[in-house]
């Protein structure tokens, strides 16, 4: 129970699924049951919203551990039961998550035409599962968030999505199954280990290290493809250019998230040893993503698609800074993934604001927009800087604290890594300059219109957040600096005991 | 002699025989009527039966013949709910299709008994007895459409494959009977208290007993008949097939290889592990490319019998306890989804391709939602019921070690995942189809019950969880 004696999580869990069935009782002809199922739908994400800002002023940011927590029993003989909690690693996503919400469910108020009850009915569930997932303190209750998650973004690539979205929908539903089930073992393997499901006594129970090899390699198979890790970021592309807007936004800001949460939450705390060892075949492989998906992003011709990989680049960064084990790293790596979350759902979000308006995806398709949309440009500018890391925006004090830590791992890490800086800056700035600037050569652009004031309410709390959190860093930074800490200091004792027992001699 | 063991099985015989005796003197009447009525009769001694299992006592009666558990009640309960579920989604269809005869329920309720037996059996007698008392009057529901073609076809496949495994089912009784001189279960149990001193003979004898068996249960490679006789059978028949009987047969395996020859496991666990392997790998599969329904139906439930042999494979307590939570599952997605077949017709025609589904989510979203909800089930999504299906037969595998099975189940879950997924694909993103008809009460009725059931699984998982481990301590204690 928390500090209040109220479970606060499993409300916010849980509250979505309250809208869900107000939406299923709404009658009427099919205009009126759009008109009230958006409005109910905002309504309930609104209130959602509201109820978790309670965790950003009550969360006591000293405290390394869980708080808020909850526990029923759910299947005792089984170790499994339903526990929720926070700690200052998670408390943040649940945010982002309850915050993305409405401004996906504002984002598709015009663009979402057909369907529109179902449409919302599946993004308050994904909600749900979003929360649930973030919030879940046991292994199980974890799992089934983490696959219930594909549920409703499965319906809302394929039902709502463009011209090739059964292909993408079943791709992404199949990639990430592939994975997770292999995890859903490894789950089973540690149940069998250490007797429970709960996540805080998975953590201090130590598994011996050859199992943590096959533990390790299960979790990176549902992780890596979530994060998107390359070589198996192909389902991502295609999943966003097929997705509806709203969808690409939660996709981009809180599904990618989960991969590397994955990461921070089990296999670096559980799998210490294993974590280690594999670092530098992680950070190889997050090298890689950098240079190589920065490169294809530079050759795209289609946004969504060059956003998509530009998405994959800066996940590596976070991969980067989860792996390095140390402070700056993995604060960096939270602080960009929460700064990823939020500018390149703004950049998705400026894509859609032009994809309703023209009903193309092509870059060739523009040019010269700020003429007839100064507004625009100018939003879309700033969340162009911020996706670059220019000083002053989000993006730069996680790629900043992510090179910090990678620095004291490897120089040359380090400056690989900093690469992302050069081309991310290359690709994005190609993108703007041939969406925004040069002349309207275009017939069709010349009566294209300025912003709406709907769409500048979608867009000023994600500008907000976005100088909030490049300009004052802290605020956010001072919610995970306990718990990030003793996550360090748990993984060096670890590797402290391994190499103390590597010193006794075999008997 | 303690023959009160056997008195919801007494019962149900009289009822049913009452009930004929009912429809032949009431037939000169009424058609379809009649047929409703004594439906209505069927289902009532159904519940009565199920009461009399819950208040009755366990123990062995007739000289060690028959006996009552924890694990038969809990298995026949299973049967009764199985079969209630498959007689109402026929109540309209029978009308609708020409087909609202008497005989139907009756017929039900006769192979019910039978299965009911089977589960009770504690000697390979009462087993036969059981198992021919089923399988002949399930033989005559699979032609029950008599005037169609595909539907005789089904019957006469059905009959003479059954019959060849009944064959070899008998053959292996034989065997174990010739070296061990018992039909009983718990003498023959003792008697290979040693496994090292089993004659060769006899676990040719156990093979043959789990090939027979095999074959009812649908398990490769015995599973030949299966598409055919989904696919001509009455549509509610064929759901009827793919829950009660299925349920019987994996229950009769999982006692006969706990109790007669819970000390052979050694010789036995490979056996199952392979059927298992191959029973998933092929309805994942060979499922892909169909495109009638019902077939894949038949494939689908061919790779859930594979998932429900992992657990006896792995030859525990745990196992077992997983093999009849996977049961439980499954009986409820699978009614529902036939609930929802069913209700495919168009202008009086009934359908059973795939493509005539398309555009369901627009046209009929309250259907689409449930079907859509037991896809995901079948495929194993959380937080739907057949994920914790999956997921105690996992852990059971797990524990044990077995990990070759664990792997090739998941993966194979993931190919399954596919063509579950391409139902959904074709209810929602393609365009088309016109409405289905008006859908009969009982349809709805039936899907609601079991969508919410397979939705809300999740929350109440522990009752059913307490009653399987009860039922799995008494074969594999």
């Amino acid at each position: 129970m928390t500090e209040l004696g109220f479970p606060l999580l499993s409300l916010v869990t849980f509250l979505p699924l309250v809208g869900c069935v107000i939406l299923m009782t709404i009658r009427g002809d099919e205009a009126t049951v759009a008109t009230n199922a958006k409005w109910a739908a905002l309504w309930t994400s609104l209130i959602v919203f509201a109820v978790s800002l309670v965790l950003w002023f009550r969360f006591d940011q000293r405290e390394a551990g869980f708080q808020f927590v909850e526990s029923v029993s759910w299947l005792p003989e089984y170790g499994i039961g339903y526990r929720m909690g926070v700690d200052g690693i998670s408390v943040l996503f649940i945010l982002l998550a309850t915050a993305l919400t409405p401004i996906c469910i504002l984002a598709s108020w015009d663009s979402i035409t057909t369907r529109v009850r179902e449409f919302m009915l599946s993004f308050l569930i994904l909600e749900t599962m979003m929360v649930g997932m973030f919030s879940a303190l046991d292994f199980v209750v974890f799992y089934m968030f983490f696959e219930g998650v594909l549920i409703p973004m499965f319906l809302i690539i394929g039902v709502w999505g463009h011209v090739r979205r059964v292909y993408a929908a079943i791709k992404f539903f199949l990639y990430t199954l592939t994975g997770s089930v292999l995890m859903l073992l490894a789950l089973l393997a540690m149940r069998s280990y250490a007797g429970t499901t709960d996540i805080p006594t998975l953590m201090k129970t130590s598994f011996p290290v050859a199992m943590q090899t096959w533990l390790f390699f299960a979790f990176f198979a549902s992780f890596a493809v979530k994060v998107p890790m390359w070589p198996v970021h192909t389902w991502l592309p295609d999943a966003h250019v097929e997705a509806p807007t709203a969808g690409s936004v939660i996709l981009a800001g809180v599904l990618l998230k989960m991969g590397a949460y994955g990461f921070l939450r089990f296999s670096v705390p559980m799998l210490p040893e294993a974590s280690a060892h594999f670092a530098p075949f992680i950070y190889s492989l997050s090298v890689i993503a950098i240079i190589y998906t920065s490169l294809v992003a530079l050759a795209q011709d289609n946004m969504k698609k060059l956003i998509a990989y530009s998405s994959v680049a800066h996940m590596g960064m976070v991969t980067i800074g989860i792996f390095s084990f140390n402070i700056q790293g993995i604060q960096g790596a939270l602080f960009q993934m929460l700064s990823h979350g939020i500018v390149a759902g703004a950049l998705f979000l400026c894509v859609g604001v032009v994809y309703d308006r023209m009903h193309t995806l092509e870059i060739n398709r523009y040019g010269g927009l700020a003429n007839r949309m100064p507004g625009y440009a100018l939003v879309f500018m700033l969340f162009t800087m911020a996706s670059v890391g220019l000083p002053g925006t989000s993006g730069f004090v996680g790629e900043f604290l992510v090179i910090t830590g990678a620095v004291q791992v490897n120089f040359w890490l380090a400056l690989l890594a900093a690469t992302t800086m050069v081309l991310g800056a290359a690709y994005m700035l190609y993108l703007y300059r041939r969406i925004i600037f040069g002349s309207l050569t275009r017939a069709d652009l010349r009566a294209i219109l300025d912003l709406s004031p709907r769409e500048y309410a979608v867009f000023m709390p994600l500008i907000v957040l976005t100088l909030w959190m490049g300009i004052y860093p802290s605020a956010f930074t001072h919610f995970f600096d306990a718990s990030v800490e003793a996550m360090v200091s748990h993984h060096a004792a670890a590797m402290a005991h391994q190499v103390q027992l590597a010193g006794v001699p075999a008997r | 002699m303690n023959w009160t063991t056997a008195i919801p099985e007494i019962f149900l015989s009289v009822a049913g025989l009452a009930i004929l005796v009912f429809g032949v003197l009431r037939g000169r009447y009424s058609g379809p009527g009649n047929a409703l009525v004594c439906s209505m009769l069927v289902l009532a001694s159904f519940a009565v039966a199920a009461i009399l299992i819950i208040g009755g006592n366990h123990g062995i009666g007739y000289n060690g013949q028959f006996t009552t558990d924890a694990f038969s009640s809990y298995a026949k309960l299973l049967i009764l709910a199985g079969a209630a579920l498959g007689l109402v989604l026929s109540l309209d269809y029978n009308r609708l299709e020409g087909l609202a005869r008497f005989e139907f329920p009756v017929l039900v309720l006769l192979s019910t008994v039978g299965m009911m037996v089977m589960v009770s059996a504690s000697s390979m007698m009462t087993l036969y007895l059981g198992l021919e008392l089923q399988s002949l009057s399930l033989y005559v529901l699979a032609a029950f459409a008599r005037d169609t073609l595909r539907s005789s076809e089904a019957g006469l496949k059905f009959f003479v494959l059954g019959a060849l495994a009944s064959g070899l089912l008998l053959y292996g009784i034989s065997l174990v009977y010739g070296f061990s001189g018992t039909m009983d279960f718990n003498v023959l149990a003792r008697s290979f208290a040693d496994p090292a001193g089993v004659a060769p003979g006899l676990i040719v004898g156990v093979v043959f007993i789990v090939a027979g068996l095999a074959f009812k249960i649908s398990a490769v490679p015995f599973h030949m008949w299966t598409p055919d006789v989904y696919e001509g059978a009455p549509t509610p028949v064929t759901g009827f097939f793919s829950t009660a009987p299925k349920v019987a047969a994996i229950c009769l395996i999982v006692r006969l290889m706990g109790t007669p020859f819970g000390h052979l496991l050694a010789s036995w666990q490979q056996l199952i592990v392979l059927v298992s392997i191959a029973s998933m790998v092929l309805g994942s599969l060979a499922a892909i490319g169909q495109t009638n329904i019902k077939r894949l139906m038949a494939y689908s439930s061919i790779g859930h019998m594979g998932y429900a042999l992992i657990g006896l494979a792995v030859g525990t307590a745990e196992g077992v306890r997983g093999v009849l939570i996977y049961m439980v599952t499954y009986v409820f997605m699978n009614a529902g989804t036939f609930a929802c077949l069913i209700a495919m017709r168009r202008r009086g025609i009934a359908l059973d391709k795939i493509s005539d589904l398309s555009g369901l989510g627009r046209t009929d979203p309250m259907l689409a939602g449930w079907m859509t909800v037991f896809m995901f089930s079948m495929a194993g999504i959380p937080p739907m019921s057949g994920f914790f299906g999956k997921l105690y037969v996992f852990l059971a595998a797990v524990q044990a070690g077995m990990w070759t099975l664990a792997v090739i189940g998941v993966l194979t879950s993931v190919i399954g995942a596919y063509y579950y997924l391409r139902i959904i694909k074709v209810m929602y993103f393609d365009e088309g189809g016109e409405a289905f008809d008006r859908r009969p009460m009982s349809l709805s009725v039936v899907a609601a019950a079991a969508g919410l059931f397979t939705l809300f699984f999740f929350v109440f998982p522990a009752p059913f969880v307490g009653a399987a481990q009860a039922a799995a301590r008494v074969l594999f204690g």
